[in-house]
């Protein structure tokens, strides 16, 4: 299919990127190889057939509602590339 | 010397674990430059274990972990307390988790030692180990070839002896394709027989953990060590740790061959290797058979739709706000997100975000994601037929020896078919075994892959003993040393 | 409203009281400083991964069967995809393919007093997010993960209300619900149960018009000022000729209005997929038969057996049984007391008053039933008078003091002793002569007088009726 400029500032929104114009570009072609490429799956009729989004047809693993101890808070900031005493810090997020 | 035979070695006091350790750290040191494998040397913790380890072995603690004292290099894509985990990304530079991986706890509690951490593709998304923010992992045997990817830097220090065993983790190949290419032995585990936690997520329903190593025995004796049921992962399904014999018994033992996957495209070197390997076990005891799988031509597609859609997902984390890279030009919170994204993640990571955003949006599911899940159904049906028929298949890892570093970088589709072989058996959730076959012309290595049903990894290693009972390309080493 | 009418449909979200996370083992628990109830998991670190606490499975098919909800056989786990920092992994989980319960009803009692059946479209699991601090001093938000991974379930009603009584409604009986269930704590100012209303207006016989979604909504009081200005904004907007936008909107209480929501950064496509970190879900009849067995009794069969076995009135079962706290002091007090109608009288009486005066709520209330027992069986038996009662009552609220002691240090204990009371008479009659000479002379009055420095001289613990017996048989001599 097609990659308009739309659907690839589009994309870029949803995956949360700020693409250069040279990188758009690049990316514009490859995805359109990419997707005539998998366009071989039409060849597939699937019209009705299961899904499986995981290898095997296991179920019910469950955990016991009981509490272990937290990480140290000072480990969970520890990695932050802008923390305070006690939390993550961000810029504004309300206008 | 072999992993289990450097551990006997020390509980015969006839070394040290310090010896071992300061004797690999030595070589990393003068030689890690040729491949550019190990991201990061754990040089000061390793020395410290050392000293930690011997204790314990000499007070017999440690006598029933065959691998007790033996050093081990780690996939930069495993977290490591405490020693820094970038998955090769400018994303994670300097991060340093603040808990273990299940299989690092295991390893450790069997008395290895990590070295350090190895280079890879960028968040394991690649098959050549060149897109790390480090630079490419040379090919030990050649070093203007690729090491494979994307556990090159694990197949990498053992092909050149830096380690005697490594971790990797395999999402389409990314274990196998590598040992391939570097010429050694390696274990892509069903899914679910070792934990994922700690592996930082790529494809979540295709990602597992394996060993890499000089042999099976090697591999075997590590992968018992991080098998078994994790509480913290919920598609941990295995009751207890893998135990494997010392079987070499592979009378009437069924192994189907795939005809269609030495048709097209495959090099007659490689073709003629693994064509080869089949007879060898034939001779043995095998009973070969041919069968044609149909869904070969279709499998690289389903998954790179699964692997990219849930890929966007698992990446979505890395914001620059919890941990990793922060763009130093972010002012608003929108900038804090895309600048760090923009600029933390390398081009390849972007255009599997961005395909995997495409195949799960609005409109375009039901086309992609949707019809690729239903492929995948069809694959693991096919399988779970073939298995009722075969105990394993043998098959092609690659359809060619390493490449040149650079050669396939820039063409997406080129690079993603070479998963064409291996891909599948993630999808189906199967465990592989790929071992040494043989090289070509330019003495380049070649593997092969034995394929199991769910579970049947005891099978695959007595089956790849048996191979490497009767042969010797998994003893040679490269850069020269062969005797 | 001009010819228009309201539709409405309500999310509601329902934080449960599990000890541990949805998909951790961090403690739920509200407040306590930032991250300090925190670990890889719900703070997404690099390679965490979720595993399903199976009580919030528990809870979800409780709240399905009481909420008359089709229990989904397989259900399963979907990842929404958006990226806020109050999302650590930038994806909630969340159930959008297989919801745990669908097509569920429940029935609301109207203003008319008929009732209406409103529909549950679904109820489905997920996890809360974390907070968000502002700091309006240095233009920085500070992220505090304690609430992340918190269980919530968020039953969506389908578009049934016409009204914002109807929604009160329904969220009343809904909280009680929740609350008898023992699934939620329902706090609304800690935010453990919260409500968006989605609203549009059409003409009778119209198709839907264009909704909006109003958040913010903290108190039932918010709620129903925010539907009231929400359906004339829409009225006035259609008046003007103008079009509607489908959109959020917050609701401002203190301004009285509410104002539409900036979009978040990305569109609202959320590319929900399957969550491969999570196993489903396989649901047998014998796991739902069990947890149906095990439902709590619910409100509204309180109120049917208070009625019945008690001889409540409508009116005190109704106030008892409108919050799980106090119907459960009542059945205890009644239960250790043995006395069913004075207990009834004690909590819809006392207890209402000092909870309307000290402004305690249901779910704030902590009252040692034992102690209130044994005061409202003294007064029943005709240990201690009504008065006594009361300020002793009071006593254990305010105080907590220990009841037997109490009414013994206050002398409220009634002396039936005869001697005593003969001594008593006695003395009042030889010290008011003049009185006792009034009475004799036919002055009514004056006997009232006699019996309250009777009464007095027994320190308020003489029986009324003996007193009375024996003054009269004195005076009469």
């Amino acid at each position: 299919m097609k990659i308009d400029k739309a659907l690839i500032d589009y994309l870029e929104e949803l995956s949360c990127l700020s693409l250069s114009e040279e990188e758009k570009i690049r990316l514009t072609g490859d995805l359109e190889s990419i997707l005539a490429a998998m366009d071989k799956l039409n060849e597939l009729d699937t019209v009705g057939f299961q899904e499986r989004n995981h290898p095997f047809d296991g179920v019910n693993s469950f955990r016991e509602d009981i509490v272990l101890p937290s990480l140290e808070r000072e480990l969970v900031l520890q990695n932050a590339p802008q923390r305070n005493a006690e939390a993550f810090v961000v810029p504004k997020t309300v206008e | 010397m072999t992993a289990i035979e450097i551990s006997a070695a020390i509980k015969a006091k006839k070394l040290t674990v310090l010896q071992v350790v300061e004797d690999y750290l030595k070589k990393i040191k003068e030689q890690n430059d040729v491949t550019n494998a190990f991201l990061y040397v754990a040089h000061e913790q390793a020395l410290a274990r050392a000293a930690e380890v011997q204790a314990q072995i000499d007070t017999g603690e440690l006598d029933d972990s065959p691998l007790a004292g033996v050093p081990i290099g780690i996939k930069d894509n495993i977290s490591t307390m405490g020693i820094e985990t970038s998955c090769a990304s400018k994303m994670l530079e300097g991060y340093t988790p603040v808990f273990n991986a299940f299989v690092i706890d295991k390893l450790e509690a069997a008395g290895m030692i990590i070295l350090g951490k190895l280079n890879m593709d960028e968040f394991a998304m690649g098959g050549s180990s060149e897109t790390g923010i480090k630079g490419a992992v040379r090919n030990p045997w050649d070093t203007a070839r690729v090491a494979g990817g994307s556990s090159g830097g694990s197949a990498a220090v053992v092909a050149s002896d830096l380690v005697p065993l490594a971790l990797g983790t395999d999402t389409g190949g990314s274990i196998r394709q590598p040992c391939a290419f570097c010429g050694v032995t390696g274990i892509k585990p069903t899914y679910g027989a070792v934990s994922r936690y700690g592996a930082v997520a790529f494809a979540s329903s295709l990602d597992q953990i394996g060993p890499i190593g000089g042999n099976i025995d090697d591999c075997a004796a590590l992968l018992s060590v991080i098998s078994g049921k994790d509480e913290r992962d919920n598609t941990s399904v295995i009751d207890k740790p893998f135990a494997f014999g010392d079987s070499t018994d592979v009378k009437g033992m069924k192994i189907g061959i795939p005809r269609n996957y030495f048709s097209n495209g495959i090099d007659d070197e490689v073709k003629n290797a693994v064509l080869s390997a089949a007879r060898t076990l034939e001779e043995q005891g095998v009973i070969i058979d041919e069968f044609d799988m149909p869904m070969l031509d279709y499998v690289v597609h389903v998954y790179y739709i699964i692997a990219c859609a849930e890929a966007s997902s698992n990446l979505a984390r890395f914001d620059g706000i919890k941990y990793g890279y922060r763009s130093k030009n972010a002012e608003t919170l929108a900038q804090v997100y895309r600048l760090s994204r923009s600029e933390g993640f390398g081009l390849e990571v972007k255009r599997r975000i961005m395909l995997g955003s495409f195949v799960l949006s609005s409109g375009y599911y039901d086309a992609y994601y949707k019809k690729a899940m239903q492929v995948r159904a069809i694959i693991k049906d096919e399988y779970s037929k073939l298995f009722q028929k075969y105990d394993m298949i043998i098959s092609p890892v690659a359809q060619s020896t390493a490449y040149k570093i650079g050669e396939n970088i820039d063409d997406p589709v080129k690079m993603y078919m070479n998963d064409l072989y291996t891909a599948s058996v993630n999808l189906a959730g199967l465990p592989a075994a790929v071992l040494p076959c043989g090289f070509d012309a330019a003495g380049l290595p070649i593997g092969f892959q034995l394929i199991g049903d769910a579970f049947s990894e005891d099978k695959l290693v007595t089956a790849a003993r048996a191979f490497q009972s009767v042969t010797d390309y998994h003893t040679k080493k490269a850069g020269g040393n062969n005797s | 409203m001009k010819g228009y009418e309201v539709v409405m449909g309500l999310e509601v979200h329902a934080e449960l009281s599990t000890k541990t996370k949805i998909f951790c083992a961090c403690a739920n628990k509200f407040g306590g400083a930032p991250n300090t109830h925190v670990c890889p998991v719900c703070t997404a670190m690099p390679g965490a991964l979720p595993v399903f606490n199976r009580r919030v499975l528990e809870y979800a098919v409780r709240l399905g069967l009481a909420l008359n909800c089709d229990i989904t056989r397989c259900s399963k786990f979907d990842r929404k995809n958006y990226f806020y920092p109050d999302l650590p992994a930038a994806y909630q989980i969340s159930q959008l393919y297989a919801p745990i319960c669908k097509n569920g009803c429940m029935e609301i009692a109207l203003e008319d007093g008929g009732t209406k059946t409103i529909g549950i479209h679904q109820i489905h699991m997920e996890a809360d997010a974390g907070k968000l601090i502002h700091d309006p001093a240095n233009e920085q938000t500070y992220v505090d993960y304690n609430r992340s991974c918190v269980p919530l379930l968020e039953i969506v009603s389908e578009p049934d209300f016409s009204s914002a009584a109807q929604v009160i409604a329904y969220l009343t009986k809904l909280r009680e619900t929740l609350l008898y269930l023992g699934i939620c704590d329902c706090k609304m100012q800690e935010g453990s149960i919260r409500a968006d209303v989605n609203l549009s207006v059409r003409r009778p016989g119209e198709a839907l018009g264009v909704r909006a979604e109003m958040k913010n909504l903290n108190s039932f009081k918010a709620i129903a000022r925010a539907i009231e200005y929400e359906a004339a904004r829409q009225i006035e907007v259609l008046e003007k000729g103008g079009t509607l936008v489908q959109e959020t909107r917050r609701w401002d209480d203190n301004k009285g209005r509410s104002y539409p929501m900036r979009s978040k950064e990305n569109a609202n496509d959320y590319r929900y997929f399957p969550e491969p970190d999570l196993l489903p879900m396989q649901i047998d009849d014998q796991w739902i038969e069990g947890i149906r067995g095990s439902l709590p009794e619910l409100a509204h069969e309180k109120r049917a057996r208070y009625i019945k076995d008690f001889g409540l009135s409508e009116f005190e079962a109704g106030i008892i049984t409108a919050h799980k706290n106090i119907s459960d002091l009542f059945e205890e007090i009644a239960r250790q007391s043995g006395q069913a109608l004075e207990s009834a009288r004690l909590v819809t009486g006392e207890i209402m008053r000092m909870m309307n005066n000290t402004g305690i709520l249901p779910e704030d209330l902590s009252l040692d039933a034992g102690k209130l027992a044994y005061l409202v069986k003294l007064v029943i038996e005709g240990k201690i008078n009504r008065n006594s009662y009361k300020d002793a009552l009071n006593a254990v609220f305010t105080r907590n003091v220990q009841p037997a002691d109490y009414v013994k240090e206050k002398g409220y204990i009634i002396v039936n002793d005869t001697n005593a009371v003969a001594q008593a008479i006695e003395a009042v009659i030889a010290e008011n002569p003049n009185a006792v000479t009034d009475y004799k002379s036919g002055i009514q009055k004056a006997f009232g007088f006699l019996m309250g420095q009777v009464m007095q001289k027994l320190k308020g613990a003489g029986n009324p009726g003996a007193v009375k017996a024996a003054l009269t048989e004195v005076l009469g001599s």
